[in-house]
């Protein structure tokens, strides 16, 4: 089901051209696939009951799923859940090489894409357009329907974020380039990777969750304090 | 002073009877407990060191309101870095927090410590002033009375209260001004209508270039708007249209699509658009998620099925979103063929 | 006054201290007020002190507020940003907006100021919120203080009020999708709905007049209506005197305390600087309302985990958790019950609770005036109903949060949603029954420790073999504590003067809310009990005075 929208997915997506990875790593990436993915995947990604074909999914995607340790899924859920990562990086090559050659899709971007060298201000616009609805506008993540979530992407790497983008994994839309252009991409991991690295000026974030988090902790220490201090002022004293 | 009647004779009084009854056998008051000297009331030593405490904490008062002027002058934010600007505030708030805790903590402490402890007893009087107080209220009021001839001039007093409460209106009336005069459209007339009209092109928000059906792919989400409101600036009351007019656009495999007879038109090639603003209380429905087709609100968790004519499945919301009828252009450019067929947003008395 | 004769001594204070106080009296009358109020005794319990909370921080924020509208600019005329902070620089938004992020990013200190601002506003509800929760569970709403109380609950209304069109100044993309709440919940209004909506934003939403007109409101109107009323809240504060627990020595025609000054004056004086010096901690050290992050409001735009502040909580869950399509048309006119009913629910609330005092009084028949601070135990249907209330508010207030707890806590959120509608009404009678027990108990409690002193933990073991644990007796201070409390009989409805019985439905109440009620202690038993107490430390050969203990305070 899933293969068939990545189908539709990768004949509009421009294929950002990348070396074709070494064909022994390819071979490597076999192997792999089958001892850890086959089960779910079928042993020529054609799916099975347990989990969705892979045509069309490309290299990128590999990347992006088995790098954040979301694949191999633990157990069937709401959304993979990601987790301690199960591969070396030449590990995860390796897969990926394998994957695209029987599966292509979307490719690696080209270096530029991921500087973070773009305009941050318009980064940001179409972040709050496109992407805060369900991550929150301090990429602090946020909930869908039925116990599934937009993670926080507070930590995420620029090519995860541009996998992401291009990949639509799970329940994310899936930003082509035709939607958001290479250089919106450009921009919006700029506009992330500035608010990652950029130092709070208020000070702590709590957690950047907003007026919940502010509330909680009004409540609890503020005004749990300030009891505390009457309560002391008007302890008898010694 | 008896203000306290709860005597027996109560079980006699109309009506309300139910008040609390004293029982007839009270237990006694024993009266205040005595005065426990404190240790600062008994060795010299530790009042000398209370007062040796509280006054050092006036000092670092002192110097921590010095501090916190220095900080100000110390740490310049004019270089634009986050950290300036953090330690500017940081610096600058802990010498005034502690100039301001350490008076008062010092205060307290002397209250508590050094300050007399003695309780005192201060009696308190009736609420209600006395019967010749009361007394003599009244018969101010009724002098005035006989002297104005309030009561028994009742024209006059009528009128003069007609007067008083229709002064006020004119003035009430001007605040009609907070609203515009609008000849030509209602505010129910203006809820009605959208930017969306026959042949407006599709456009990304915030850019404002067109898009075409082929760039919608399966599992893609796009935040639409007219091509009319990219051009137009704010003073021309652009965030208005806009608060009417947002659109998210989605493809589905026609065969997912479930659509009655009189709107199979309205999508094309499974590509279907649907306004964003939530019917539930005006937020936008932007979140999208691609497996389930199902649109979330993220302000009070409405949820739409994308796939049903955005029917609400869960949340507050009872209207489903109204859809745009689009179509394309020759040169296959998504356009809209009409406005929305009904208002959009949440629902008011005459949306019908 | 001093008079000019035989001043061998110089005047308290100095001489210049004396001529200055010489000088206003004979402009000002002022030796009056502090000879009224120099000595006035009040009586010392910490949970007096909540509503000074509030106070103190309201005078922060007045200082605070009074700093920001030196530089904050209420227009929603179009600008650009051109400051330090790089995601916004060039992006067009309203003057409102743009004058907010210089105070935060190119003025020294503004942004201490502007976040010590927000945070002495949360406290500042959080602290009447804790207040008047004190007030009901104690009783101190009844005669005299009824009007005492609705003009708090109007002053934590407009504190709310006030908070709301303060968060929204800035024009952001989080507080302008709460506006756009409250047009979605006006225009909901029947018959006049859209044209609410229309006479407040001056036309169409957003408009650009909003920001203005809540500017108007935020630092004018709003804030002299509250400064008004805090006035009143004092003076009848003044005039009633304040409440005071019983305790020895304290009945309902005295009070019992500390003089204002100096022990007052000193003990508010250093809350003040606590609570001011608490709140600039919390500035310097917490980030709270980043507003350069969510970006100038517009439709379109909206951030996952949208609420509002706390205070508003509970008015955004109750939209939360109505159930979908509960709209219906009648001849063709829509009424949007889905907004209407938590709307309704929310009014219905807040005038239950701004009445309260009224309600009580009619149905307990209580016309006498009331000084002694009941503990909550020994009001139990009151406690109850109070505790029902808190818990109907918490469940509104967390439902705010649904989208989060879901996240967090890894549940999905129509799971937490069905959970909390669940709740909001199960959880409600069941936290009013389960209440009620516990202060009955409590009370039962009170009363075992009266009569036959605490349980001391020394055993001893009689020579038929049998062991006992020993009670001691509590001091004489303590046990007054524990029995002083007024006792009540529930209404029973007479024949009037024409020989009907009214007032049946009344009586019913006034049974139902008196139930299950503890008839005191006389003293006849209390001095048994204490004999018979006495007694027994005796048999058991107590070689210590059990007696009085002051350190063994059952509070």
């Amino acid at each position: 089901m899933t293969g068939g929208i990545y189908a539709g997915a990768s004949a509009a997506v421009a294929a950002t051209d990348e070396p074709a990875p070494v064909a022994a790593s390819a071979e490597h990436g076999e192997k792999l696939f089958q001892a850890n993915c086959a089960t779910c995947h079928g042993m020529s990604l054609e799916g099975t009951s347990a989990g969705p074909s892979l045509n069309g999914v490309g290299a990128l995607a590999v990347e992006f799923q088995v790098s954040t340790g979301r694949m191999p899924m633990q157990m069937q859920g709401p959304q993979a859940d990601q987790k301690p990562v199960q591969f070396t990086n030449e590990q995860i090559q390796a897969m990926a090489a394998y994957v695209d050659s029987v599966a292509p899709g979307p490719g690696y971007p080209a270096d530029r894409v991921l500087d973070g060298q773009g305009d941050v201000a318009h980064g940001a616009e179409l972040f709050r357009i496109n992407c805060a609805m369900c991550h929150n506008v301090a990429a602090a993540g946020g909930a869908l329907t039925e116990g599934k979530f937009a993670p926080d992407i507070m930590d995420t790497s620029a090519l995860n974020i541009y996998a992401a983008m291009v990949t639509g994994p799970q329940n994310m839309p899936v930003f082509n380039d035709m939607n958001l252009t290479e250089d919106d991409k450009r921009d919006i991991i700029s506009a992330l990777l500035y608010q990652q690295e950029m130092e709070s000026p208020g000070g702590f974030t709590l957690g950047s969750l907003g007026p919940v988090s502010e509330g909680l902790f009004i409540w609890i220490f503020g005004i749990g304090g300030l009891i505390a201090v009457a309560v002391w002022i008007t302890a008898k004293s010694n | 002073m008896e203000h306290d009647d709860s005597k027996g004779a109560v079980k006699a009084y109309e009506p309300s009877s139910g008040l609390a009854v004293s029982i007839d056998d009270p237990v006694q008051n024993p009266g205040l407990p005595p005065h426990h000297p404190r240790i600062t009331d008994v060795d010299p030593k530790a009042a000398k060191r209370a007062e040796r405490t509280i006054y050092t904490l006036f000092y670092v008062s002192v110097a921590a309101s010095l501090w916190a002027v220095a900080a100000y002058m110390l740490f310049p934010i004019e270089d634009m870095e986050f950290i300036s600007i953090r330690r500017n505030n940081l610096f600058i708030g802990l010498g005034i927090a502690l100039a301001l805790l350490a008076i008062g903590i010092g205060a307290i402490h002397w209250s508590k410590t050094l300050m007399s402890d003695k309780e005192y007893v201060e009696e308190r009087h009736t609420t209600r002033g006395s019967d010749e107080t009361r007394a003599a209220v009244v018969e101010s009021f009724r002098t005035a009375n006989e002297e104005s001839g309030f009561g028994r001039r009742k024209m006059i007093r009528n009128s003069l209260f007609a007067a008083l409460v229709a002064s006020i209106i004119p003035g009430i009336t001007l605040f009609r001004g907070l609203a515009p005069h609008d000849a030509e459209n209602s505010p129910v007339d203006l809820l009605k209508q959208t930017m969306w009209k026959k042949g407006e092109y599709l456009t990304r928000d915030p850019s404002g270039t067109r898009i075409r059906a082929s760039d919608v792919t399966l599992g893609s989400a796009f935040h639409v708007i007219p091509e009319s409101l990219a051009g137009m600036p704010h003073e021309e009351g652009m965030l208005n249209e806009k608060a009417k007019a947002m659109v998210l656009m989605v493809r589905m495999r026609p065969e997912q699509l479930i659509e009655r007879e009189e709107r199979k038109d309205w999508s094309y090639d499974g590509i279907v658009a649907y306004s964003k603003v939530c019917t539930h209380v005006g937020c936008p429905v932007a979140l999208y998620e691609q497996h389930t087709h199902h649109l979330l609100c993220p302000c009070h968790q409405s949820q739409f099925d994308v796939t049903d004519e955005a029917k609400v499945i869960f949340g507050p919301a009872s209207r489903p979103l109204p859809q745009l009828p689009i179509a394309v252009d020759d040169e296959g450019y998504l356009i809209a063929q009409s406005d929305f067929t009904e208002p959009v947003g949440p629902s008011f008395w005459e949306i019908h | 006054m001093s008079t000019a004769t035989e001043e061998k001594k110089a005047p308290l204070g100095g001489r210049f201290v004396g001529a200055t106080a010489n000088y206003l009296d004979e402009r000002t009358s002022l030796s009056g007020l502090v000879k009224a109020l120099g000595r006035k005794v009040f009586p010392d319990h910490w949970s007096f002190m909540l509503g000074e909370i509030a106070l103190w921080s309201f005078v922060v924020v007045l200082i605070s507020g009074t700093f920001l509208t030196f530089f904050f600019q209420a227009s929603m005329v179009e600008t650009h940003y051109t400051g330090a902070y790089a995601p916004m620089r060039g992006i067009p938004m309203s003057v409102a907006m743009e004058s907010t992020l210089h105070i935060s990013f190119d003025l020294r200190g503004g942004l201490l100021v502007r976040q010590l601002h927000h945070w002495a506003a949360l406290t500042f509800v959080a602290g009447i919120g804790v207040h008047m929760l004190r007030v009901f569970f104690t009783g101190a709403f009844r005669k005299p203080r009824e009007l005492n109380w609705v003009v708090g609950f109007v002053l934590f209304v407009l504190a709310m009020a006030e908070g709301f069109t303060g968060y929204s100044l800035p024009d952001d993309v989080l507080s302008g999708n709460g506006l756009r709440i409250i047009d979605g919940m006006l225009k909901a209004v029947p018959v006049a709905g859209p044209w609410i909506s229309y006479l407040l934003f001056g036309g169409e939403f957003p408009g650009d007049a909003i920001v203005g007109r809540l500017y108007t409101l935020h630092i004018l109107i709003l804030p002299l209506i509250v400064i008004a009323l805090i006035a009143v809240h004092l003076v009848l504060m003044i005039v009633n005197k304040h409440t005071q627990f019983a305790g020895p020595g304290r009945t309902n025609k005295n009070v019992v305390g500390y003089p204002m000054m100096p022990v007052y004056m000193s003990k508010m004086g250093g809350f003040f600087f606590i609570v001011f010096g608490a709140l600039v901690l919390i500035a310097s050290l917490v980030q709270i309302n980043p507003i350069w992050g969510y970006g100038p409001y517009d439709p379109s735009p909206v951030s996952a985990g949208t609420q509002p502040d706390w205070y508003i909580g509970f008015a955004d869950g109750a939209l939360r958790l109505a159930p979908p399509h509960l709209d219906f048309t009648i001849f063709g006119k829509v009424y949007p019950m889905g907004v209407l009913i938590p709307l309704i629910v929310l009014v219905v609330f807040i005038i239950l609770v701004a009445i309260y005092p009224f309600i009580e009084a009619w149905v307990t028949g209580d016309k006498r005036e009331h000084h002694i601070a009941q503990r909550p135990r020994n009001a139990a249907t009151r406690t109850a109903i109070g505790a029902a209330g808190v818990w109907f508010y918490a469940i509104l207030w967390a439902a705010a949060s649904s989208d989060l707890i879901a996240t967090h806590f890894r549940l999905t959120m129509e799971g937490v949603i069905h959970a909390l509608q669940f709740l909001l009404i199960g959880g409600t009678v069941f936290v009013y029954f389960l209440t009620k027990r516990i202060c009955i108990a409590l009370q039962k409690k009170d009363r075992e420790i009266v009569l036959h002193g605490y349980e001391s933990g020394r055993i001893v073991r009689l020579p038929g073999g049998e062991y006992q644990e020993v009670h001691k007796p509590v001091n004489e201070y303590e046990r007054w504590k524990l029995v002083a409390d007024e006792t009540f009989e529930p209404l029973v409805p007479r024949p009037n003067d024409q020989g009907k019985i009214k007032g049946r439905f009344r009586a019913s109440v006034s049974r139902w809310f008196f139930e299950d009620r503890l008839q005191p202690v006389t003293n006849a038993e209390y001095q048994a009990a204490l004999e018979h107490q006495k007694h027994a430390l005796h048999e058991h050969g107590d070689g210590e005075h059990a007696e009085i203990e002051s350190d063994d305070s059952k509070h």
